[in-house]
């Protein structure tokens, strides 16, 4: 009976996954084969973009999306980190429990909510900051000024996604880290660890696979996430790593966005290409993912 | 003549008498290094009283070890011995424990000295999973801050390994996972562990009791082999084990449950198992309750 129920269930989730597939392909269809001339004609975005193909217009969306959510993990990943250890092994339970349901309220804040927090609240603020960022560390790339004025660029995007990711990396790994078996802590500490020593010699190690995971959920979000992006970025159309410059960028999930009420039947078919594409990307993180958790045990010497 | 030469023969007699007493004192002072006196320990859990009023002396480079029935407060004794206790949120202790005069509670001492001195070897065997055989080994050196060059960390880990009888068996693996040994292999990793950082006395919580006869054997040959270098105090609820491997053995009681666990008895591990001199001892060594 089991044995029948989880095959069924196996089944639907693969089916639904390979009907998505096949919805996407056939629907980008038109898009993927259109001369350019078509395109051109019946697109106003895509001439814009003065790009040939529907793939060549892509890959820069593909680019600011994967640039926007891996700067917001780069936040976000330590961040949580730093919260989960300290509500599971620094807090009294008592004030942990209550913070931790906090946490889980945060997760359930629609993102909408974000974006107009950003707007008002984040944006106007975060122009000092990013002036400072780009006139003391603006021979890195991504600080590159001149900063745009109200900055709504892909920093700012990302800071908001970090926000939203926040939450759900940081209940996970609570929930991770306080499974870490005593055993492994009470070794560490005999051998005479400090608190962090032994958090670092036990608590980290054995949570580090389901961190990875983590992350990647909270990837998955700020990947496909169109609201903030929708409203706080002014858009453009590049490779630029300037994160800090307006104009520069655009993710897949707030073109479709942007652009679907006004499009045609070309324009639709060429945006689910695009969304075929981004479908693709998650897809290939999440293997990716899978085979960093899976992969075995460095018996290397650790360098000192 | 005579005189002068008898004076010089006293002078030479006093003067070796004088070496003797230094060497004793010296030895004396050395046997000291090791000792732990216990004296009107209190073990709180919360509230509830769990150890009550223990005075014990535990004696340099010798086995002692704790027996008694299950829930008498044995673990939780060993563990306020090097402090552990304390890590159960709420765990308080009153009373004292002293290691060369030292106590170990006193306000100025720091509970992770006291472990990097006082090693602790567990019930499960519990090497670091994702370090390698010679990084568990080198984790407590590690803590330490000690900086040892290539060279000596080899030479330690294999000396360790030797000590506990396991190099033979993983000198080809040293690093591969801690986690491919078998449970005795790994129990015996974690005492190497243990007795890498050089510590004076080794706590062990039935080391044995999760493992197969003949890794028991390994590991009780390999404590009674460690004791000319360590105090050693084990608790195990195994009596013929207690008979075996110890030279002094404490027997710990219970009256009831919600009762604290008091020290009944403290001796050679003959008498208490020959001719003990309370009751209730007797009582359990011949298996009258517990």
């Amino acid at each position: 009976m089991l044995k029948i129920a989880s095959k069924t269930s196996g089944i639907i989730i693969l089916t639904t996954l390979a009907l998505v597939v096949i919805f996407l392909s056939i629907e980008a269809v038109p898009a993927i084969f259109a001369s350019q001339d078509a395109l051109r004609d019946q697109i106003p975005w895509f001439a814009n973009s003065g790009d040939h193909n529907i793939w060549q217009y892509s890959i820069p969306l593909l680019f600011s999306t994967i640039l926007a959510a891996l700067l917001a993990l780069l936040i976000a990943v330590p961040l949580s980190i730093a919260v989960a250890l300290f509500l599971t092994y620094y807090v009294p339970k008592r004030i942990s429990s209550v913070f931790g349901s906090l946490i889980d309220l945060l997760a359930a804040i629609p993102s909408v909510v974000y974006g107009l927090w950003a707007v008002a609240v984040l944006v106007p603020r975060l122009s000092g900051v990013f002036n400072f960022l780009s006139r003391n560390f603006g021979w890195i790339p991504l600080f590159h000024g001149p900063v745009a004025e109200p900055p709504r660029v892909l920093l700012t995007v990302s800071i908001v996604f970090a926000v939203m990711v926040i939450p759900i990396i940081t209940a996970l790994a609570c929930e991770i880290y306080s499974q870490t078996p005593h055993l492994n802590t009470e070794a560490a500490l005999a051998l005479g660890a400090t608190k962090w020593e032994s958090i670092r010699l036990s608590v980290l190690p054995f949570g580090k696979s389901g961190i990875i995971s983590a992350s990647m959920l909270g990837l998955g979000r700020a990947l496909g996430e169109t609201m903030a992006v929708l409203m706080i970025l002014s858009p453009g159309h590049s490779f630029s790593l300037s994160v800090l410059m307006s104009g520069q960028h655009q993710t897949i999930a707030g073109n479709i966005a942007a652009n679907f009420p006004e499009a045609g039947s070309l324009g639709v078919s060429a945006l689910i290409t695009t969304g075929l594409v981004l479908f693709l990307l998650t897809f290939i993180i999440n293997f990716l993912a899978r085979k960093v958790v899976d992969l075995p045990l460095k018996t290397k010497r650790r360098k000192k | 003549m005579a005189e002068k030469e008898s004076k010089k023969e006293l002078k030479k007699k006093l003067k070796k008498k004088e070496d003797k007493k230094a060497a004793k004192r010296e030895k004396k002072s050395l046997m000291k290094l090791q000792r732990m006196i216990v004296t009107n320990l209190d073990v709180y859990y919360g509230d509830f009283l769990a150890v009550q009023d223990v005075n014990m002396e535990i004696r340099p480079k010798a086995v002692t070890a704790i027996i008694g029935p299950s829930g008498c407060g044995k673990s939780t004794f060993l563990r306020t011995l090097n402090r552990m206790h304390e890590i159960t949120p709420s765990a308080s202790v009153q009373g004292s424990v002293q290691l060369e005069g030292v106590d170990l509670y006193s306000d100025d001492v720091d509970p992770v000295e006291v472990r990097r001195h006082i090693g602790y070897v567990f019930q499960r065997p519990n090497p670091f999973p994702h370090l390698s055989i010679q990084e568990n080994i080198l984790a407590g050196i590690r803590l330490n801050k000690q900086k040892l060059s290539k060279e000596e960390e080899n030479e330690l880990v294999i000396s360790c390994l030797k000590n506990v009888n396991l190099y033979k068996e993983v000198k080809d693996k040293l690093n591969q996972p801690a986690t491919s040994l078998s449970g005795g292999q790994q129990q015996r990793l974690c005492i190497a562990r243990a007795i890498a950082v050089k510590p004076n006395v080794l706590l062990m919580d039935e080391p044995c009791s999760a493992l197969d006869p003949i890794s028991t054997r390994s590991i009780e040959d390999l404590i009674v082999s460690l004791k000319s270098q360590f105090t050693i105090v084990i608790v195990t609820h195994n009596m013929q084990q207690a008979q075996r491997i110890s030279d002094w053995c404490a027997f710990f009681n219970v009256t009831a449950t919600g009762e604290p666990g008091r020290l009944v008895e403290l001796d050679k591990t003959d008498t208490i198992f020959n001719s003990p001199n309370k009751k209730a001892t007797s009582d359990y060594i011949n298996g009258r309750f517990g």
